[in-house]
Order: structure tokens, then C-alpha cells, then sequence
């Protein structure tokens, strides 16, 4: 028999023999379905907070970066002198240069007036250096005393400061310091900040009063059109001191992620937790596979005796298995779907669920399912026909 | 071919060494085409282990088999899978699939067989199944029919692939006298209007008189009568 044609076969009977029995079906199903839940959890907040990390380095606006070989990280950074970043200008490839300053700050909520760690951008206010919706209106007003930019996505302990806004101008104070926020913009909270605050370079030393405007944190360089950027990059390694990293923007971003990947092992943390939803699965779909085929040894045995190969009921089996890992994914993945909505507003951290992360997913569950099966059919081996007699 | 069963010095024995039991000794045994027999003789006299061997579901390692004109003894798992394509099994228990109405399970008998598209199988096993008198029960799940009607389901998934021989073990032991009167009368009716050789396993009195001919085993060993 053709092995397509007894695939139809036993896919069909695998089918009647699991919809025969509607609470084992269910139960087969919500084990499969939970699995799947808890993986795409998992590997959700994996993902998300592996995305997190980089999420202010990615928003950098600049072709090359310097930073002092000394910074782990934008919220660890050792700041380096301003001229390293001006010596670049000698290269006839670089169009300008953009000092950056990075620090953490006390703001005070300006309803509880309870105190929290956020970190504070600075830089020159005619720049832009974060790529922000809407930054560009705040920028006459950033060259005031006192100002600053607040990042609505911050935690909710900061305040409402979006909402206060709109009801007349927010004052609070920032490292003690009286300043008023005069908007909003989003940039999102990841595992070094709670918060974030965009100022302009004036405004940050007034935060930060022992900070030097000498004394940089991340130098920004942006190229001319006609720059060979691997190029410029090499020239600059030998230009500038040692003690400075000369980054592309991907090796930028590529930093900040290899010291939060080193810092927190997210990894196994999460991948431990989805081995253990996987496995919780296997036992589940085993246990229904294998007491099916218990319950069911005579009837298989009969079918064997009747000119069935072993070859076809394992086949019925794998089928089992497959059509199992079909119905418990689909609700699994919507009510997956339903969490990250629900986690993403409760964290502020994107969850997003790419079409790669729905076939990676896909593929555990099939695998944990065939598995299932492929132990179960040792017990479809036992069904012998010459004792049904 | 009028010799559908040929048994030459079969022996068999369960276990090895000290436990070693001999079940078959020396058994000689031929079947015709068409011929009725019934295999009787007291528990433990080794008759079913002689029809699982004719069965092809048991390999024998000693002596001749030759079901069909296909020597069984020494062959492979193959062999035996096409063996039992052309052989029919009825079982003292119906065994019938719970999942599947009659019609389905009499149709699982010919989904192994080449050439029967899904109208076609159909169209036998309903067929089968109105000969053996469940016409109007086609699609019945077996817990929805009486035990004589399982059995007559069964006899009919035995029967629809037109096999040259069947085998029966007991067919009438979970029935009662008049169920099982019935049943074997239609399993007798349809295998002389196919032709089909029966082998029938039985120690019912009640339904020896179907039989062309009755061997009696005794301790491994066919009495001669």
C-alpha cells in the first residue's frame, strides 16, 4: 500500500478515535493548549525584554559612536574628554559631531512627591540625537532653563505626567533641582530605566552639577554621503586614544545587547521555564495517547490480524499526535496572542509576535507531540494478534 | 489449488529449556477448497495455537505450513502481512472498532486492498452487511447494537474482501442459542456462495452440525477418528 494512501487511512481513523471519545479529546486538547501557552509566554517575555534592552541604543541617529572602552552599557557608561570627539572632525568624511551626556536622576512624582531613579538624555537642543516622534517641537523650548522632555512610556510611579500636562504646567524636582516638564515623547522602559528624561546639554549639567561638559558619556559622529563608513571607521581607530570604542551603529546596538545577555542570563531563565511547559505537555499527550491505545489493544491487534502492518498503526499514532498538536496550537496561540496585548499593557515593553516566533513555536508543539506519540507506540508494538484468540 | 491448508510434522512449543511445553506434536493436517471443518477438542488441547499458526499470526519454527499455497514456516513479517490479506478472522469477541459505524468497519478491511475507490467499498459493505441482515443498521456505532449484531458486523468484515479461507475462534461462545444458531448459519450460508474455505475453533456441541468435517485435538495431537 501506498505510503500516501495509508497516511489518508490512518489519519482518518486517528481522527474518529479521538473525536469518539469528546472528554479525552478535551482533555488532550487544554494539555496541548497549555503547553503552548505557557512557551509563547515565555519566550514573550524573553523576547521582549532581550528587545528592551537595546530600545534607546536603536534609537541613536548617527553612522558612527564613540564610547569609552571602560562603558558596559548607556546606563554604565564611563564618560571620556570632548576632544576625542572633536579630533574626529579633522576627517573630511565627517559632517558634524554630537556630545551625548547620560545620567541617573532623582524625579520626585509631582502628586506623591515620592522619588524615583529615571535616567536623563542630554544633549545639544539644535540636535537631534534620539529618533523621536515629535521631539522636534520641544526644541526652542529645551533651550530654556529648567526644561525637560519626560518619556510617557515611563512607569506609572513617576506620575501621570502626560495627563497633568494637559491640566497646566508640571513642575517637579529633579536631583532637588526645581524643573518643569514641557512634554511628552515615547520612548520605552527597558531593564536599566524605569524612566527616561531628554534635556538639553545646559540643562543637564544643572541636574548633574559636578558633571564637566568636558567629560562625555557617547560621542555621535554623522558622515557625509561620500564617506566609506568601514573606511572612516578604521582611520578613526588609529586617530583617536585607545581607551575609545569606534562603533557602526550595529555594533552599537550589538553592545548594549551582549552586556545584558552576559548581565542577566534571560536565556536559560526563560528557557527553562519552556522546557517545563513543553514537558508538562509531553506527559500529557502521552498519557492520552498511551490509554488510548491501551483501551483500544484489541480493536489494533484485530486490525493487525486482519493484514494491517505495524508500520500502518504506527502511523495512526503519529497521526494522533499531529492532529493533537494542530488543535491544541490554534487556541493556544489566540489566547497567546490575548496575553501579549495584555502583558504588553501592563509592562509598557512591546510583545510582539512575529511570524517566525508563531513557526518556532508551531514546531515545539509538533515535536512535543510527535514524541509523545513515538513513546506511546512502544505500547502499539505490544498488540499482538496471535493472543487475541 | 483444491488444497487451501497443508500441515506437515508441525511442532511447536511455548517456553524453553526446563519450562519448555509442547503444544503441537506432530501434527498432519490437510484442507480443501471449500470444505467446512471444525477444530475441536478439550482446553488446553492447543487448537487455537494451531489456528494462530494457520493464522499466520504465530510463527512455527519446526515442521510445514502451507496456507494458500504460501510455506508460512521460516518467512518473514511480510509474508505474513500479505497472508492474512486473504484470510478472513472472526473472534470469539467481535473486536469491532468503537469509533466506527458497521459500515466503516466493514469497510476497514477493504481500505487495505488496491483497487476499491470509497464508493466502491461502500457498496460492498453495504452489501455484506444487508446479507448478514443489519441493512438497516449501516450506520449503527457497535455500542449501539446488540451482541449478536456485533458478531454478524464482524462476520461481515471478515467476509466482504471475499477471502479463500476464514478462521473463526469460538464465534458463538458470547452468544446465545439462538444468536449464535444465527450467526453461524449466515457464516456458512455466505462462504459456500463465495466458496471460502472454513476453519471454526469451537467447543459448542450446538453447532457441529454445520461441519463437513470435525478434527478433534487431544494434547497437542490430532485423534483419529
Amino acid at each position: 500500500m501506498m505510503l500516501s494512501r495509508q497516511f489518508y487511512f490512518a489519519t482518518h481513523l486517528a481522527w474518529r478515535q479521538l473525536t469518539h471519545g469528546r472528554a479525552k479529546l478535551a482533555a488532550a486538547t487544554l494539555g496541548v493548549m497549555f503547553a503552548c501557552v505557557l512557551v509563547f509566554m515565555q519566550l514573550g517575555f524573553m523576547d521582549s525584554l532581550n528587545e528592551s534592552s537595546t530600545i534607546i541604543a536603536k534609537r541613536f541617529q548617527g553612522e558612527l559612536f564613540l564610547v569609552h572602552k571602560q562603558s558596559q552599557a548607556l546606563s554604565a557608561t564611563v564618560p571620556f574628554p570632548r576632544t576625542e570627539l572633536q579630533r574626529v572632525l579633522a576627517s573630511p568624511y565627517v559632517d558634524s559631531v554630537v556630545p551625548v551626556y547620560i545620567g541617573e536622576a532623582q524625579f520626585k512624582n509631582p502628586e506623591t512627591k515620592v522619588n524615583r531613579t529615571l535616567m536623563v538624555w542630554g544633549s545639544e537642543p539644535t540636535e537631534t540625537v534620539l529618533n523621536l516622534t515629535n521631539i522636534e517641537q520641544f526644541r526652542a523650548a529645551l533651550t530654556r532653563w529648567d526644561t525637560a522632555v519626560f518619556d510617557e512610556s515611563s512607569r506609572p510611579e513617576f506620575g501621570d505626567i502626560a495627563v497633568l500636562l494637559k491640566q497646566g504646567p508640571v513642575v517637579t524636582e529633579i536631583n532637588d533641582r526645581k524643573m518643569e516638564v514641557i512634554g511628552t515623547v515615547r520612548i520605552g522602559t527597558s531593564f536599566a530605566a524605569d524612566g527616561n528624561l531628554i534635556t538639553s546639554d545646559q540643562n543637564f549639567f544643572r541636574i548633574f552639577p559636578s558633571r564637566q561638559p568636558s567629560q562625555i558619556d557617547v560621542g555621535v559622529i554623522r558622515v557625509k554621503a561620500n564617506a566609506n563608513i568601514g573606511q572612516l571607521q578604521q582611520d578613526l581607530r588609529l586617530l583617536l586614544s585607545d581607551n575609545v570604542h569606534v562603533f557602526t551603529d550595529k555594533e552599537f546596538i550589538d553592545y548594549e545587547y551582549q552586556y545584558w545577555q552576559s548581565s542577566a542570563p534571560l536565556g536559560f531563565i526563560f528557557g527553562f521555564g519552556t522546557i517545563m511547559g513543553l514537558v508538562v505537555g509531553l506527559v500529557i499527550v502521552y498519557q492520552i495517547l498511551f490509554t488510548d491505545i491501551t483501551n483500544h489493544l484489541k480493536e489494533f491487534a484485530t486490525l493487525k490480524a486482519m493484514g494491517y502492518s505495524n508500520r500502518y498503526l504506527l502511523l495512526v499514532v503519529f497521526s494522533s499526535s499531529l492532529i493533537l498538536a494542530i488543535i491544541g496550537f490554534i487556541p493556544g496561540f489566540l489566547i497567546s496572542l490575548g496575553l501579549y496585548n495584555l502583558a504588553e499593557s501592563f509592562t509598557f515593553i512591546p510583545m510582539p509576535m512575529p511570524l517566525t516566533k508563531v513557526i518556532n513555536v508551531f514546531l515545539m508543539i509538533l515535536t512535543m507531540c510527535v514524541f509523545a506519540g513515538a513513546i506511546a507506540m512502544q505500547k502499539m508494538r505490544s498488540a499482538n494478534p496471535a493472543d487475541m484468540f | 489449488m483444491d488444497t487451501v491448508i497443508k500441515v506437515q510434522d508441525l511442532n511447536f512449543s511455548f517456553g524453553s529449556g526446563e519450562l519448555k511445553n509442547q503444544v503441537l506434536k506432530d501434527v498432519n493436517l490437510q484442507i480443501k477448497k471449500g470444505e467446512i471443518v471444525i477444530l475441536t477438542g478439550p482446553s488446553g488441547s492447543g487448537k487455537t495455537t494451531l489456528l494462530t499458526i494457520i493464522g499466520a499470526l504465530r510463527a512455527a519454527d519446526a515442521g510445514s505450513v502451507q496456507v494458500l499455497g504460501q510455506e508460512l514456516v521460516g518467512v518473514g513479517e511480510e509474508i505474513y502481512n500479505q497472508t492474512r490479506l486473504n484470510i478472513g478472522y472472526i473472534f470469539q469477541n467481535h473486536n469491532l472498532l468503537e469509533s466506527l459505524s458497521a459500515l466503516e468497519n466493514v469497510c476497514m478491511s477493504l481500505e487495505l486492498r488496491e483497487g476499491y475507490n470509497e464508493e466502491k467499498r461502500k457498496c460492498l459493505g453495504t452489501e455484506i452487511l444487508s446479507a448478514v441482515g443489519l441493512g438497516d443498521r449501516l450506520h449503527y456505532k457497535p455500542a449501539k447494537l446488540s451482541g449478536g449484531q456485533k458478531q454478524r458486523v464482524s462476520i461481515a468484515r471478515a467476509l466482504v474482501a471475499n477471502p479463500k479461507l476464514i478462521l473463526a475462534d469460538e464465534p458463538t461462545a458470547s452468544l446465545d442459542k439462538v444468536n449464535g444458531q444465527d450467526a453461524v448459519n449466515i457464516l456458512q450460508r455466505l462462504a459456500r456462495e463465495q466458496g471460502a474455505t472454513i476453519l471454526l475453533v469451537t467447543h459448542d456441541y450446538r453447532i457441529l452440525n454445520m461441519a463437513d468435517r470435525i478434527i478433534e485435538l487431544e494434547d497437542g495431537r490430532i485423534r483419529k477418528s
